[in-house]
């Protein structure tokens, strides 16, 4: 599955016929893209496989650029008459825009996209049989179930897509992704108290472009007594004290700091309002860039990078047909960069940075995060980090989240937190909730671990646009220490 | 484009639930959606991305004694008939056999759905849609501001059939606009409608309304967090009742210890009294849920009491009852959900409610609500676009926003007046993809807490 190559061109009569009529209709350029989709999943509550299922998806993609305007239409036929239909009618979505046009929109040039993608795959999670997924599930679920838990979950899921682009000028690419994610989680009740604790975290588990050898590696077996016996213990634990404090953020919870509050903040389409009335604005609007405007601390490097192998963001080439690409968001806490498509980074006069993604073959291509990762700074591991703190915090797995629409006052919750005193892990505390100010935030980190504790988090779930688009998006992070943060009332 | 009849789709069930029959099914269960859809976004006052879809999704749940499997599918073709069979059946096979199998729910009465159809709503035009978004843009310009939004069409068919004898099929469309407009002096503001008849949707009414808002809410000045009086308006409190029917109403999240709810208690103010009814034509009426039941009408809270809950087959038949037609499309990791939900109107107006105000605050709507402690509706928001100042019932100015954290059901609480006129918005109920609407009115608070 690995080998890349030239593309076979199995689907060029479909992919063609697109691309002639949009421009016998009037298209000034066109892109198409055919999508073909299989998922499976298994979710596991307290000891019962509650449900097995899988879906297909297939279908065709037309976008075109016409009388100045985008048009995008969807079908799932691939008869040469729905063809014909939905290039048509790509074309009238974009003549029926163009009156209200106020701005000429250009596109940042691009080479011609020509080649081949696969997710490099070990053990091909579709191949192998249902029985010894599910069984991998139970016997995680079972070791969730220590005394004082009342319910348990345990999911496995899989994705695998095949993707063809095309476009009028002559780029063909065929790419193959593979995804799997899984996780655990254990609940524990007492009167109005709930609590829970999940590996690697909640909501599906952890993601990545992969085979199921990522799921066993991850040995959910291996982490759920754990998990079990700690949502019970934050029943009795003492809450999270208010007021400010040193908090040191392990991976499973600043994976998605980094999404909210720089992920979608650094999209250029948001920058520009193209989301205002839905996912929000951004803070970092485009005077910010090249003046030096200091998001973060000196320790704060991020980077857009959908070239790392296995993470759930990577691909050959976006759904532009840009090829992937590393670029940097933020160097040394000053903002150097966005997430861009051909038609915002033309407005900020750089190419794209290849950042452009649809969910599938229904819904329009739009500025997504790739993989966009804190880099790690060498000199101290994560235990050196907390070793190094005389009093603080350490807050592990996401809870709960909040931002709002520019991305710059947040607030999240935490499963646990542990407390630092000597530098030494100690007691757990329950309901730990922060909040915060984004730059002010990230200028208050004084120390990121080095690469021994840097993982790939995946979020599955990071819904734009509308209609609503989910894509998988990768999120790598070593842990960080940040000072007098807010710790806020858990309830 | 053109979509299948809805014969046409109930024939393709009737095939596919006839396949897993033979294949050896002790029961089967087909769901089948059809649905054309189009969307025209703007932003800063043009057209960027106008949208249209047809898509198709088809659900089989094959049982086998005490397991099921589920697969799906976005095909209507002969082939696809096959692999869904076999897929479902070894998903089936997969599955551990469940104690509690509720069986697939038998015929029962399916209510007469009225006006959930709009012909002229079917057949909407990118032009139609591109001059809806004009009128919106026009009286953004009219007012000096930008405007940011969207204008959504679509029609949907729905065919859910079973082994068991059930046979429920239905039409159903939806327009839905919705704006933001933005003032270079930093006010924003929002308005929504969303109706089955894109004759009842009047962008240029709703561009005002949004454009009057932007302009009040410029130079906003901070306010110091803390609890005040508020007036929620009907875009906020959908808010509530969208997060209580997900935490706390669904018959799942009680049975499983992690809701709020439980018959008689209270959870709100006499004054509040919310149910859920698909039947009712002001919102966007649906006849029957996922497993092909019948919508009944659900009373939720009773003047301020816990009354009811929503129940699809597998939590009805742990509870001992019946289903009340509020079931997701499988695979269902939620549990049932009230998506069409009611709250009772009061006997102010909104002068009358802001005038009751002594000092407090207007607030438009909440933005990126998410519950931080479920089971009792503890949720974590900002507010957004337009929070005003109220003194001696007089807006005095507006107020930059604020985040909260709180309990929803301590805000139900304290409502203390109610207004008259309500408002219909979509639901949107945690990232679950179903076509939901929530009428409520605009309510006044005595405390809500702000944290800054
Ligand atoms: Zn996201």
């Amino acid at each position: 599955m690995t080998a890349q190559g030239a593309p076979t061109g199995a689907l060029r009569e479909i992919t063609d016929r697109a691309l002639d009529t949009a421009m016998s209709m009037g298209a000034d350029y066109a892109d198409v893209r055919v999508v073909r989709r299989v998922e499976e999943s298994v979710t596991v509550r307290t000891g019962r496989v509650e449900s097995v299922a899988s879906d297909e998806s297939e279908g065709v993609g037309i976008r075109v650029f016409a009388y100045g305007a985008w048009g995008f239409a969807a079908t799932r036929r691939y008869d040469a008459d729905a063809i014909d239909r939905a290039a048509d009618e790509a074309v009238r979505l974009a003549r029926a825009a163009a009156p209200s046009l106020r701005r000429r929109v250009t596109l940042a040039e691009r080479p011609r996209a020509y080649g081949t993608y696969a997710t490099p795959v070990r053990e091909d999670p579709f191949a192998l049989p249902l029985e010894a997924k599910v069984a991998d599930l139970l016997d995680a679920d079972a070791a969730l179930a220590v005394p004082g838990v009342v319910s348990t979950m345990s999911t496995y899921a899989a994705q695998r897509e095949w993707k063809t682009f095309a476009a009028t000028d002559g780029s063909l690419t065929e790419q193959v992704f593979t995804h799997v994610g899984a996780g655990v989680e254990a609940h524990a009740v007492r009167g109005n108290e709930h609590q829970r604790r999940s590996y690697p975290e909640a909501r599906g588990g952890r993601w990545r472009q992969a085979g199921y050898e990522f799921v066993r590696e991850l040995d959910l077996k291996g982490n759920a007594a754990r998990c079990g016996e700690e949502a019970v213990a934050l029943l009795s634990a003492p809450s999270c004290p208010e007021g400010p404090a040193t908090v040191v953020i392990d991976p499973s919870q600043l994976y998605l700091q980094i999404h909210e509050s720089c992920g979608h903040a650094a999209e250029l389409d948001r920058v520009f309002g193209a989301e205002a009335s839905y996912a929000g604005t951004s803070f970092l609007t485009t005077d910010l860039l090249d003046s030096g405007f200091r998001y973060g601390s000196d320790l704060v490097t991020l980077v857009a990078d959908a070239t790392v192998p296995g993470g759930p963001g990577s691909f050959g080439w976006d759904d532009e047909g840009v090829a992937a690409q590393r670029t940097t968001l933020v160097e040394n806490g000053i903002l150097t960069g966005y997430l861009t498509s051909r038609d915002t980074a033309s407005r900020v006069g750089r190419p794209s940075g290849g950042t452009v993604r649809a969910e599938s073959w229904n819904r329009l291509p739009l500025v997504r995060m790739t993989n966009v990762n804190l880099m790690p700074v060498p000199g101290m591991s994560l235990q050196d980090i907390v070793a190094d703190t005389d009093d603080g915090l350490y807050l592990t797995t996401n809870r709960s989240w909040s931002i709002d629409d520019r991305r710059w006052n947040f607030q999240f919750g935490t499963e646990i937190a542990y407390e630092i005193k000597g530098g030494r892990l100690g007691r757990i505390l329950k309901n730990p909730v922060y909040s915060g100010i984004t730059p002010e935030f990230w200028r208050s980190c004084d120390a990121v671990a080095d690469e021994r504790s840097y993982v790939m988090y995946g979020n599955p779930n990071c819904a734009k646009g509308l209609p609503p688009q989910c894509v998988q998006v990768g999120h790598g992070c070593s842990g960080a220490r940040f000072r007098g943060v807010r710790m806020a009332a858990g309830r | 484009m053109t979509t299948e009849r809805s014969a046409e789709l109930e024939r393709y069930a009737e095939r596919l639930l006839e396949r897993a029959r033979r294949h050896g099914a002790t029961d089967a269960e087909v769901s089948v959606e059809s649905r054309l859809s189009a969307l025209t976004r703007f932003a800063d006052s043009e057209i960027h991305q106008s949208v249209t879809e047809d898509t198709v999704r088809v659900n089989l749940r094959y049982v086998q004694g005490r397991r099921y499997g589920m697969a799906a599918t976005g095909r209507l073709d002969d082939a696809a008939l096959d692999t869904l069979v076999e897929g479902a059946a070894a998903n089936a096979a997969g599955t551990a056999e469940t104690d509690d199998w509720p069986g697939l729910p038998e015929p029962g009465p399916i209510p007469d759905v009225t006006g959930a159809y709009a012909a002229a709503t079917g057949e909407a035009t990118p032009e139609l849609r591109a001059g809806i978004v004009r009128e919106v843009i026009a009286a953004a310009d009219a007012a000096g501001v930008g405007a940011y939004g969207s204008y959504a069409t679509g029609t949907v068919t729905t065919a859910v059939l079973n082994s068991r004898g059930v046979r429920a099929v239905q039409t159903r469309s939806d327009a839905w606009l919705v704006t933001v407009h933005m003032s270079p002096d930093g006010g924003t503001g929002y308005a929504e409608t969303c109706a089955v008849d894109v004759a009842d949707v009047d962008g240029a009414a709703l561009g005002r309304e949004a454009a009057g808002k932007a302009r009040a809410a410029d130079n906003a000045v901070v306010l110091n967090p803390g609890e005040c009086p508020v007036v929620l308006e009907e875009y906020a409190v959908a808010d509530l009742l969208a997060k209580l029917g997900r935490c706390g109403f669904n018959a799942r999240a009680v049975q499983e210890g992690q809701s709020f709810a439980a018959p008689g208690v209270r959870v709100a103010g006499d004054l509040v009294t919310v149910w859920d009814d698909g039947t009712d034509p002001a919102g966007l009426p649906s006849a029957f849920d996922h497993e092909g039941v019948g919508k009944e009408r659900v009373s939720l809270i009773d003047r301020g009491r816990c009354v009811g809950l929503v129940h699809d087959t597998g939590t009805a038949a742990r509870a001992g009852i019946r289903s009340t037609g509020h079931a997701l499309p499988a695979p269902n990791p939620v549990g049932p959900l009230p998506t069409n939900m009611f709250m009772a109107p009061g006997r102010l107006s909104r002068e009358e409610l802001v005038g009751r105000l002594d000092r407090g605050l207007l607030v438009t709507r909440f933005y990126y609500t998410n519950p931080v402690d479920p089971k009792r509706a503890v949720v974590t928001g900002v507010t957004r676009d337009g929070v005003f100042l109220v003194e001696h019932g007089e807006i005095v100015a507006p107020v930059r926003d604020l985040r909260f954290s709180q309990s929803y059901l301590d805000v139900l609480r304290r409502v203390s007046a109610i207004g008259r006129d309500r408002r219909t918005v979509r639901g949107w109920f945690g990232g679950v993809s179903v076509l939901g609407d929530i009428t409520v009115p605009a309510v006044l608070v005595d405390g809500f807490r702000f944290s800054g």
